[in-house]
């Protein structure tokens, strides 16, 4: 039946998902971010006792209050999502998805919700420093929200500390650090909450651009942009070091994206980096995927050096992973599906054996499942098994080419733009830099677009899989009519953009009546 | 109407149609409806990942 599966729901499914997960993200990398811009704001009126710092902080967290109220519970409709379009992927990660995210809902989310109700209504009612904890409660509370489901979806790029039962058809977590602390985690959650963090402080600089702009509540705007400024740069700068920390982990454990997003068909030792470049001609012939990068800027050897450390490592490109290169030990394509089609019909012999109550035969197979040597060799190629095409083992290498390189363009633009406002807010030149106050403004959306272009990197580029290696996305769909899929994908359509219409309206509204 | 209160009315329209529309009426749990035991659950997804 997989193999006959319509595709149109396959596309309909990822589609919805697409739109309710990028739309989720407009409204958490602002609540990340400017929940620790509000706790530093108040930290400075409760430090200083100066009553400007208070009204400072109300204002913005007059602005987090819009955001929170109008994106919270948004990220649930992905849960819906899952039950209903993506049962199969539900069952088989259930276990692992199923810890990460009771301990959101039982700690973190908790921690959030209830200290921002102190935030937002405790002012004059609690101490100001039972107040001040609450706001750092909130910011860390919202993050660590952030880290689990995180955390969760590190695991479908890089599946760790679990071990597969093949009488339920659910991986079982085995060791729970292994999941927490895999590399790939680790660099997700603090790549992707920093982002938040530069997004809130280019917001926070934009906004107070504006009030300098036309004049009005100039230190209050001032002081803003030096929180924001000094906290971006900071991001940033972390944002580029996470960065690297995540294309050294993706090189290692998912090299096929790593090679699509630089456009790298053919490995080589002493790869270059592609600053800037043009994906070429996609058509090609079955057994070539040489294709080239069109008016490229290279940085000699960077490439290697950023994915091993090393200036001449050799890095794998894309025809390595689907023809086999026997030099650099590399697998073929067609050797590892060879294998997942062990492993999925020794699965099948299991179940029929254990239907058969052939307890001979299943206890020699249930064996296999718990051999080393059969889950590095065999098992571990589950997901390759499905596979009937190498080609469809690539990703689309225009896409994950031009949001990567979009992403990281951006990325040392905000440091730019940080610094700048920094230096202008020190020496108290903002009013006389009217084309930066613009640009500032101009710049308030870029780090959402930023954002999009990095999931879209890390979702597209793992391409054709949900869960690494082990399950490909067209196998993990439920078997329900494609027209259920498009209707709610255009009911979420609208729901969310008259959220978005709202969140737009009241908050240009409240930052034209301006602080109180 | 204040910003507070204009912000607990799209709370409230906005969690009636998640949780009394969608959900209900447009997001059943598949394996939930469709099968009453985990046991069961297991076996369709075995076999939809063999076939």
């Amino acid at each position: 039946m997989i193999e006959n599966i319509d595709l149109s729901l396959v596309n309909w499914s990822r589609g919805q998902f697409a739109l309710t997960a990028m739309y989720h993200w407009l409204f958490v990398p602002l609540t990340l971010g400017l929940s620790f811009i509000l706790a530093f704001m108040e930290t400075m009126y409760v430090r200083t006792g100066d009553e400007k710092w208070k009204k400072i902080t109300r204002f913005w967290m007059t602005l987090f209050g819009i955001n929170f109220a109008i994106g919270v519970a948004t990220g649930i409709i992905l849960e819906f999502e899952f039950g209903t379009n993506w049962s199969n992927y539900s069952w088989f990660v259930g276990d692992i998805f199923g810890a990460p995210l009771a301990i959101e809902g039982i700690m973190a989310f908790f921690l959030e919700s209830t200290f921002v109700a102190v935030m937002f209504f405790g002012w004059e009612k609690v101490s100001k420093k039972f107040h001040l904890v609450s706001t750092w409660l909130v910011a860390i509370g919202a993050n660590l929200s952030a880290l689990w489901i995180l955390v969760a979806n590190a695991w479908m790029q890089y599946p760790a500390g679990m071990h597969f039962n093949p009488d339920t058809a659910r991986n079982e977590m085995i060791n729970f650090w292994d999941v927490l602390f895999s590399p790939v985690a680790v660099n997700k959650f603090l790549h992707t909450i920093s982002s938040g963090f530069i997004l809130a402080s280019l917001f926070v600089i934009g906004i107070s651009a504006w009030f300098i702009l036309k004049k009005r509540e100039l230190l209050f705007a001032r002081r803003s942009i030096i929180v924001g400024a000094v906290f971006g740069l900071v991001a940033s700068l972390f944002t580029i070091l996470t960065g690297d920390g995540s294309a050294r982990a993706m090189a290692a454990r998912q090299p096929m994206k790593f090679a699509a997003l630089e456009g790298l068909y053919d490995g080589m030792s002493g790869a270059p980096l592609v600053a800037v470049g043009f994906v070429g001609n996609q058509s090609d012939t079955v057994n070539n995927y040489q294709k080239d990068l069109k008016m490229k800027i290279e940085v000699p050897n960077l490439l290697s050096f950023m994915a091993f450390l090393n200036p001449n490592a050799f890095v794998p490109g894309i025809n390595d992973m689907i023809k086999g290169n026997s030099e650099h030990n590399i697998m073929s394509a067609q050797e590892k599906i060879e294998r997942g089609r062990v492993a999925r019909s020794t699965l099948k012999a299991y179940k029929d054996a254990k239907d058969a109550g052939d307890s001979v035969k299943y206890n020699e197979l249930k064996a296999k499942f718990d051999n080393p040597a059969f889950l590095e060799n065999y098992f571990k190629y589950f997901g390759y098994g499905f596979i009937n095409n190498p080609e469809s083992l690539i990703p689309s290498v225009p896409i994950s080419f031009y949001s990567f390189h979009l992403m990281v363009i951006l990325g040392f633009y905000f440091v730019l733009i940080c610094m700048l406002a920094l230096r202008y807010a020190l020496t108290n030149s903002l009013e006389q830099h009217k084309r930066f106050l613009r640009l500032a403004i101009f710049t308030i959306p870029l780090p959402f677009l930023a954002g999009q272009a990095g999931w879209i990197v890390a979702e597209m580029g793992r391409q054709p899989w949900v869960v690494q290696d082990y399950l490909p996305t067209f196998a993990a769909v439920s078997h329900i009519d494609t027209s259920a899929v498009q209707i709610t994908f255009w009911l979420f359509a609208a729901v969310f953009t008259a959220l978005l219409i709202a969140e737009l309206s009241i908050m240009i509204k409240q930052v034209k009546t301006g602080p109180k | 109407m204040t910003v507070g209160k204009r912000l607990w009315v799209i709370i409230l329209i906005k969690l009636f149609i998640m949780f009394a529309i969608l959900k209900l009426f447009f997001f059943p749990d598949f394996l939930e409806t469709k099968f009453n035991t985990d046991k069961e659950r297991s076996n369709y997804v075995i076999e939809q990942l063999t076939r």
